[in-house]
Formats: C-alpha cells, structure tokens, sequence
C-alpha cells in the first residue's frame, strides 16, 4: 500500500500493509485515566443548530411522527444534492451530510419491499409516484417480493400465527456493520484498490455458486466504493485519500456512514467502535496545536447531532413490532484492550458528554463496554450520566472479549460482531411461550384454532405431568427451530439477491465471517411455566373443542429472578436447548448460528398473540421484554434478579441477553455521589458474574404517570428511557407499550 | 403460621419478615438488608406496620449460617473500596433478637463483611445479662444506625408509644465504646420539626464522640396503604411530608452540613 502523508506521526506499520484498523488503533491511541474536569461546554454553532433540530423534532411530532417523505427520488448514494440542517447556518455545521436534501425528510427506499414503501408513504398522507408500482413490480423485484414467493404454506402459517415473528422479510434486515473508520484511515481509492486484489484472487476459477456470487458482489461493492467519492463530492469533500486531522477523519468516517443509511433502511443501522479510533486524530491535533478542546468537543457533538438525525420510512405493522422510531445507531465507548489497557480515552468521555451538551437521546445508542477493571473515574462518570439521562446501556467486555476480540462492535441493541471482518444474518425471534401451548395443544393454535404444528398428540390429562410436557416441548419446540431456521434460510438468500449491502460490505473484509442471529420470545413465562409445573399441581381449562385454553395453579413455585436453582436452572436448560436444536440445521452460507434472549419493544406484540400459561400470565398480555423476570416474579430485590440474569451463560446467547432495569433514584441513594458509587458497585458485582447486559433507568414511576399524561411539557420532549436494547422518548412509545413499560417492576423501596 | 411457643423455644433462630437484596440507604454502599420481624414500638408513622407482631404470614424462620449464606451471594455488590457495602439488620426491630443477630453476625465477621444495625434503641437496658450480650453485639457491629425520634421523652412516647430515656442513653453507650453511628430523625412538620426539640437533639449529638452522619428522613405516606391492609387505624391522617424549605430548616436546627 502507498505510504501517506496524513499517516506523519502514526505509529507501527501491520496497518500500513494491509486494511487493518485495530492494528493501527492498539498501536497509536492514548489511554486516559482522569476525570471529566476537561470537558467543555457546548459552543454557539452547537447550541444554535441544536436548537433549529429541536424544533424541527417538535414540528415532526406535531405532524404524527413524521415531518416529510420523499415521494419522487429512490434513495441511493448520488441521488440528492447537499442538504443541511439549515441553509442559513451550513457553515457551522462541522460534520455534514444528510440522507435527502431536507432534515428529517425520510428517503423512498423500495429494495426491501415496494409495497412497505408505498405504504409508508401513505400511512403519513404521502403518495409515493406511481411509476415505482410498474418499475418495482414489472421490471425488477423487491426482497419481499423474492421472499414471499418461495415461502412454505407452513411458513406463512408460522408466520401467521406469531410463533415466528418479526422476521426480516418485510423490511432491510440490517446489523451490518461497514468499518466506517477505513474511509478516514484508507482513504477510498485505496480501499477499491484492495478490493480490486480480492476480485482477482477470487475463486479457482471453477465457477461455482460461491464463487460467482462473491465475484458479482465485489463488484457492486467497488461501484459502492466510487458511490461514496462522488457522494462526499456533492459536499465539496475530496475522499479519495485518507483523513489529514481530526475534522476530516471524523467528516470521512461520517461520510462511510452516511452511504450506509441512504441505501439501506436495515432495522438496526450500527455506527461502530468509533471513538477510540477517533480520539487518535484528536490527541495528534490537540498535541500540534491545530486543534483547541472546545474544538474538539464540538466535531463529536457535530457528528452525534447527525446520529441523531438519522431517519426511516417505517410501515404500522413494522413500528408496532420497534416502537419509538429507533434507529439502532449504537456506538461503543470503553471496553478493554487484549493486551489489558484500557481502552476509555479522552473521546470516550466526550461522546457521553452529548448527553449533557445537548440533553439525552435514545440515538446514538450508547454502549458502554464494561469490565469492573475499566477506570475508576470513567465508570463514575458513566453512572452519573446514566442516572442523570436514562440513555446509556452497558455490555460486559469481560464476556465478550474473549470471543469478539477487542475491536467488535454492537450490531443492533446489544449483539457483539468484529468490526470489519464479520456481519450477522438477524433472525428476529421464535415465540417459545407460544411453542410450549403448542406441545399441549398438539400444535393447534390457541388463538386462531388453524393447525400449525405437526398434529402430534396433545395433553389430554386433567393435570399437566412434568415429564410429560418435557417430553412433548421438545419435540415441539424440535420443529420451530427447523421451520424458523429454514425461514431464515430463505429470508437471507432473498436479501443477499435483492438488497444487498453493498456500500456497508465493501467496507468489511471480503473473507467476512458470518454468524446466524435466531432469537427467543417469551423465555421467563416459559421457565415460570415449567417451574409451576414441576413445583406446584397445574390444572388445565379447556374450552367445548377440547382446546387447554387457560390453567389454574394451586401452591406456590419457584420464579425465576429470585437468585433460586430452581427456576434458574430451568432457565438455563431451556436456552441450552433451545440453540442445541438450532444447531442441528444446515444454515444459509455456512453462517454460525447464535441465539439471543432479547425482545426490543416486541415483547408486546408477541404477547397479544400468545394465550394463557401455567405461570398464572393471562392471555394477550404483553411477554416481559429480553431475559428480564415475569411481571411481579421478583420478590427479593434488584439483587436478586440480576443473579438470575447472570447465571445464564453468554456463550450459549452470542447475539445477547437483555435485561432492562429501572430503579428509583432515592433507592439507589440520596446523594448524587451515593448514588452513583452504588450503581458502579451494583455494575460491577453483576457483570463480574459474567452477565451481558444492562439498560439502567433510573427515574420513579411518577415521572412516567406523569409524562404519558402531559406529554406536552417541555421537560419530556426528549425524555428518554431505556427499553430492551435500546433507548426511546417515552412519549414516542405508543400508549399500550407506555402502560406496560409502567407497570413493569420498578426497584424502588419503601 | 408459626406459633408462640416457636418464638420461645427455639431461640436461635431468626424470625425474618422480608429480605432486600439491594439497599441502599441503610447503611453505607450496597447493603443486604434483614428486616427483623417483631417490635414494641408502635410508631405512627411506621411504614413497616406489618413488621411489629411477633410473626405474622409473610415471617419466615431462618437459621443464622442459612441467611448468611443467602447473604453471601451478593457480596461481590459490596466492593471493596471504602464505602464497602455488607449486611443491614433491620426491621421490625433486630434487637429484640439478640441472640441470632449475635450468631448472624459472628458469622459476618468470620467473613470480613461489614455489618450494620437499622435499631430504634427500645430494648436497650443496662441489666447485667442484657448489656453482657449487647457488648459481644457491639464487638461484632461495624455501625449503628439510630433514631432520636425525639428527644422530649413525652413527644416520644405519644409518637411511638414508649419513652426515650433508655434509647438516649444506648447512644451514650455506643458513644462511650467507640462505636460508629448515623443518627437519624423522621420529620413531620407539625410533630416532630419542633425548633426546641430540633435544638436539644443537636446538642446531644454534639455532645457524641462517633456520630458519621446525622440525617433527616422525610416523612412520607407510601406505607400507608399497609396500615389499611392491616386494618389498623393510621392516626396521621392530614400530616403532610415536609417541604424541600422544611427540610433544610430542620437540617440548619440539626446542624446538618451538606
């Protein structure tokens, strides 16, 4: 590789030979081990264009969620001129780029689906032209399209009845991460020159399968590559070679970012582990004096401003499943390195320092990379900006380290994936609650009474035996993990064939390692179940067709999220087995499949369409979202639920395991400074068990009674709380999901 | 249901009304809090009236290595650092069940665990037998955690039903041996924000040689429900809690510096 200029003081050289970022960040940052007395406030440019946002976030909402469509214009990396937040103030802006001409103007993205574009638009009172009806539906195909005629009948059945929901054929499937960093540190012509190598070396030249579709693939990456250059060029930006300071480094990386989000509208759209690599830049220029602290804090407020701006078209179906208009912009902050440094540098402290220059946001997704060894000021600070803003999640580094490495980012709301060398096939969930009535009911549906499962017999006696139903769950829940499996399967061809990736790609290695995301819904309501079953008597209730249609429960029994064996080892068994049986099937490009327990806001949706369990859960009512305990389940404390939590071990759960807590703040103490130690002690204690993840909310109930009532106050316009994986306004959730995310468990005491 | 005679006969074991895994406030980090169950005191304000009789339908028996035990698996929370977290004994009133809290905490010890007692005092005495158990309690206790609910005996005993002098003089005690404490005083305005009595108890802790933290505890309403559920009439209807005003006026009384 040519040797630049813009590298003059970089250290070491493996990153000079090759595209290998981690190299050039574990050999060239800084790590910083003081206190946040350094950050600065916000400057004017920041205070006013954060204003004009604030305001158009006002209008959007004021307009039903959505300020704008594109009616006319297919998104695409050339397809608008420059846009800024505001034409009279485009000189502050330090960082630009927008995915249209306007902010907030939601782009046409039909290649997932020209339907769900369509309907997108009209759902906000738009009509999308009707030349895309001929050009999408006679001259090309769509991914839904290409999905849905190749589906089973028992595919759609599932998929009808909500035992497999979610699934990404409605919508770009996203969790790709691009290294957007290559851009700043590479340059793009150096990056198509690389890419230019693999399309060579590409195969033996036997032309199989394999080889053809990675060689046409390389291609529409390299055209992506030239895409991106014209892209920054519409800006008066010059990307072809690599980032010279700061201000450029942070304008290219963004630049990488951006053709992502204007060509794909995946669910969860990852910046990536930017900040320590960013903070390299910063520190080359604070040292040569080109580059002040205010400065610099204003580049990262820039650049978080336009994370925060990030918007899709979104059909009803698709928000009920994802409320809160979420993006899944996540960036990492923190974690620690192989060689044990730590990896929080200055730029860790400004990213969360957003959050107060500019108030709190669910986007970017903010994930803290724990370990009870990272600096103690840093995890201070965290704790405080957590307790003070409710939009920061943590994942334990410790866990994920020794299986990502240290340079991985988080795809979505909580799944780990290398950076540049590895994406992830995202699977949605298998609704296991709902598999559990199917082994009682003989796979009947216990809502719309359709057949579909396997006939297999069902339970017939008066009281549920234990071994009984053991023996009938697992060859149920046998047949979902084959059928979700092989829905994936064919889910992911389409989107390979149809809506490829092909600018976020062209920045990861063309080896690229691929993991196969499936999920579970319902786990704590299935591990309750079980308990109720094995512990106490269950007697079931069954309607005139003989269908088991509700349970009475006499005595008590274990409940998982009371740090008891009982229930937590039916917990563990039960995502122990369940991703066994994923194991067993053949998975789309020799994928590796992995499974989460991890729901989003779904937990409702999948709780609508799921019937009464043994666990005492009524029909229709909403799952707990994640791993998070049953409604009411817990009764010995926050402590004690995230035991449970941590006992299940992240290497059977690669994509995940969520866990959202909300805790009074006078419970967790009644200073500030009490307050929060006790977080970081509460962090460190859960996380050295090896647990995954933690949203940490910390509000009282009150403040959400009183918000969902008087949305209008100003205080709530960008309230924010953490939800499973990711952050919302809660005046964005919609009023059902507002309820639910009261009447879960608040740590509070009395 | 457990019957008298188990109260009685079988001593050391702990009658417990509810376990906290995380707590915060009673006592220093993140605590492990007991609530003892059983205690003399009827105090109006009370938001823990369920704790008061010797058992009641939520009282589980433990035995002192049991709940140590259950403890135990909380105690990378507690950190080791100076606000070092451990066990709370509190209630209900954990004095009244000396002997297992002697055993628990023996115990606690033997594993370097900080512990604290949440105490309203009341069955403090300087009888022989009594203060010989006490002293092996306070050899084993890292901090006390005490109430002067007020400091005119006849407010205290309408408040609580009981007098304070042996309660002032338990404090005296702890002071004399060199035992940390926090103090503590539940403030309801019109009932125990009183300026004098606010003057008087600021004197007495003054005159204290281990007092860490002195704080005021709002008065609140949340425990009320309970009483209802209790069927027992709650006499403080119509108190209100303090303001954000009154409470620094009674911290300015105490001397409380923030």
């Amino acid at each position: 590789m040519e040797i630049y200029d813009a590298w003059n003081g970089f250290k070491c050289r493996i990153w000079k030979e090759e595209v290998n970022v981690r190299d050039f960040i574990q050999a060239n940052y800084t790590p910083y081990e003081g206190d946040s007395s350094f950050l600065v406030e916000p400057t004017e440019a920041t205070n006013i264009l954060w204003g004009k946002l604030k305001e158009l976030q006002k209008q959007e909402r004021a307009k039903g969620g959505v300020l704008e469509c594109e009616t006319e214009i297919v998104s695409g990396l050339t397809a608008y001129g420059p846009g800024y937040i505001d034409e009279s103030t485009k000189d502050l802006e330090k960082v630009v780029g927008l995915q249209t001409d306007k902010p907030l103007k939601r782009a046409f993205m039909p290649y997932g689906g020209i339907k769900m574009a369509q309907e997108a638009c009209s759902t906000y009172g738009y009509t999308a032209n009707s030349k895309f009806d001929k050009i999408f539906n006679e001259y090309c195909k769509t991914h839904n399209q290409g999905v849905f005629d190749a589906y089973t009948a028992e595919m759609r059945r599932a998929r009808h009845s909500h035992i497999i929901t979610g699934l990404p054929d409605t919508y770009g499937r996203g969790r790709i991460v691009g290294d957007y960093r290559r851009v700043a540190l590479y340059g793009i012509d150096a990056l198509i020159a690389e890419k230019q190598k693999d399309f060579e070396n590409c195969g033996c030249g036997i032309m199989t399968d394999d080889v053809i579709r990675l060689r046409e693939e390389i291609t529409m990456q390299i055209k992506a590559l030239k895409g991106m250059k014209e892209m920054a060029n519409i800006y008066g930006y010059d990307i072809s070679k690599p980032a010279n300071n700061a201000r450029e480094a942070v304008q290219w990386l963004y630049f990488g970012y951006l053709a992502a989000i204007k060509t794909q509208n995946g669910a969860a759209m990852s910046v990536g582990r930017i900040s320590t690599f960013l903070d390299i830049y910063i520190e080359r220029d604070l040292k040569n004096g080109t580059l002040t602290e205010t400065e610099a804090q204003e580049l990262i407020d820039h650049l978080v401003m336009k994370f925060r701006m990030v918007k899709f078209a979104r059909i009803p179906s698709y928000n009920q499943l994802f409320t809160g208009d979420p993006v899944w912009a996540t960036l990492e902050l923190a974690g620690i390195g192989m060689d044990g440094r730590s990896m929080v540098t200055k730029n860790d402290y400004r990213f969360l320092h957003t959050l107060e220059n500019m108030g709190p946001s669910p986007e970017p997704n903010l994930t803290i990379l724990y370990s009870s060894k990272l600096p103690e000021n840093f995890k201070k600070y965290a704790a405080e900006i957590s307790i003070r803003t409710s939009s920061v999640q943590y994942e334990n580094d410790d866990v994920m380290k020794p299986v990502w490495g240290d340079d991985y980012s988080i795809c979505c709301c909580v799944s780990a994936t290398q950076t540049g060398k590895e994406i992830q096939f995202f699977g949605a969930r298998a609704n296991l609650a709902k598999c559990l009535l199917y082994a009682i009911n003989g796979g009947v549906d216990e809502k719309t009474h359709e057949q579909v499962a396997p006939m297999y017999a069902p339970i017939t006696s008066e009281y549920l035996d234990y071994d009984e139903v053991m023996k009938k769950y697992d060859v149920m829940m046998e047949w979902l993990a084959g059928l979700y499996v092989n829905t994936l399967n064919l889910i992911h061809y389409m989107h390979d064939k149809y809506y490829y990736e092909a600018a976020e790609m062209a920045l990861i290695d063309t080896d690229v390692r691929r993991t196969f995301a499936t999920g579970i819904a319902g786990f704590s309501h299935v591990v309750d179940s079980l308990s109720a079953i094995k512990y106490a008597k269950v007697k079931v209730i069954r309607d005139e067709i003989g269908l088991a249609v509700d349970y009475e429960t006499e005595g008590d029994f274990p409940k998982y999220g009371n740090d008891d064996d009982r229930a937590d080892d039916i917990a563990c068994w039960l995502l122990k087995t369940f991703i066994d049986k994923v194991k067993h099937y053949h998975t789309y490009r020799n994928s590796e499949a992995t499974t989460s327990i991890l729901t989003i806001t779904s937990n409702v949706v999948y709780g609508k369409a799921t019937g009464a369990l043994p666990n005492g859960r009524k029909a229709w009512t909403p799952f707990s979202p994640g791993a998070n305990p049953s409604y009411g389940a817990e009764q010995n404390g926050l402590l004690a639920s995230l035991n449970s939590v941590a006992k299940l071990p992240y290497h059977w759960a690669l994509d995940g395991i969520s866990n959202t807590q909300t805790i009074n703040p006078s419970a967790l103490g009644h200073s500030e400074d009490e307050q929060s130690k006790n977080l970081v002690q509460i962090m460190d204690g859960y996380f050295d068990q090896g647990a995954h993840h933690l949203n940490v909310n910390v509000f009282g109930v009150e403040k959400l009674i009183d918000c969902m009532e008087h949305p209008e106050k100003e205080e709530y316009a960008n309230f924010t709380i953490r939800v499973s994986g990711y952050a919302v306004k809660f005046i964005d959730l919609t009023k059902e999901q507002q309820l639910d995310v009261i009447a879960r468990t608040c740590h509070g005491k009395l | 249901m457990l019957s008298q005679e188990l109260v009685t006969e079988n001593y050391n074991k702990g009658f417990i009304n509810k376990i906290e895994t995380f707590g915060s406030v009673d006592g220093p980090g993140v605590r492990f809090v007991i609530f003892f169950q059983g205690c003399n005191m009827r105090c109006k304000y009370c938001h823990n009236p369920e704790t008061w009789a010797k058992s009641c339908g939520e009282t589980t028996i433990w035995s002192a290595k049991k709940l140590f035990d259950m403890a135990w698996k909380y105690h990378n929370y507690w950190g080791t650092n100076l606000d070092k977290g451990g066990i709370t004994a509190s209630g209900g009133e954990p004095l009244i069940q000396i002997d297992f809290l002697i055993e628990l905490f023996s115990i606690a010890k033997s594993y370097g665990v900080h512990t604290a007692i949440d105490t309203s005092g009341q069955p403090f005495s300087r009888d022989k037998a009594y203060l010989e158990k006490f002293d092996k309690l306070m050899s084993l206790t890292d901090l006390f955690i005490v109430d002067i609910k007020a400091f005119d005996t006849n407010l205290h005993k309408k408040l609580t039903g009981v007098g304070n002098e042996n309660i002032l003089d338990m404090i005296k005690y702890l002071s004399d041996n060199g035992k940390h404490m926090w103090i503590r005083r539940v403030l309801v305005p019109n009932l125990t924000d009183g300026e004098e009595d606010l003057k008087v108890t600021s004197s007495f802790i003054k005159s204290l040689k281990t007092v860490d933290k002195v704080e005021i505890l709002p008065y609140h309403t949340l425990g009320v429900f309970k009483w209802k559920k209790l069927n027992i009439p709650y006499s403080l209807e119509g108190y209100n809690s303090p303001t954000e005003e009154e409470i620094i006026r009674a911290e300015n009384l105490l001397e409380i510096k923030n």
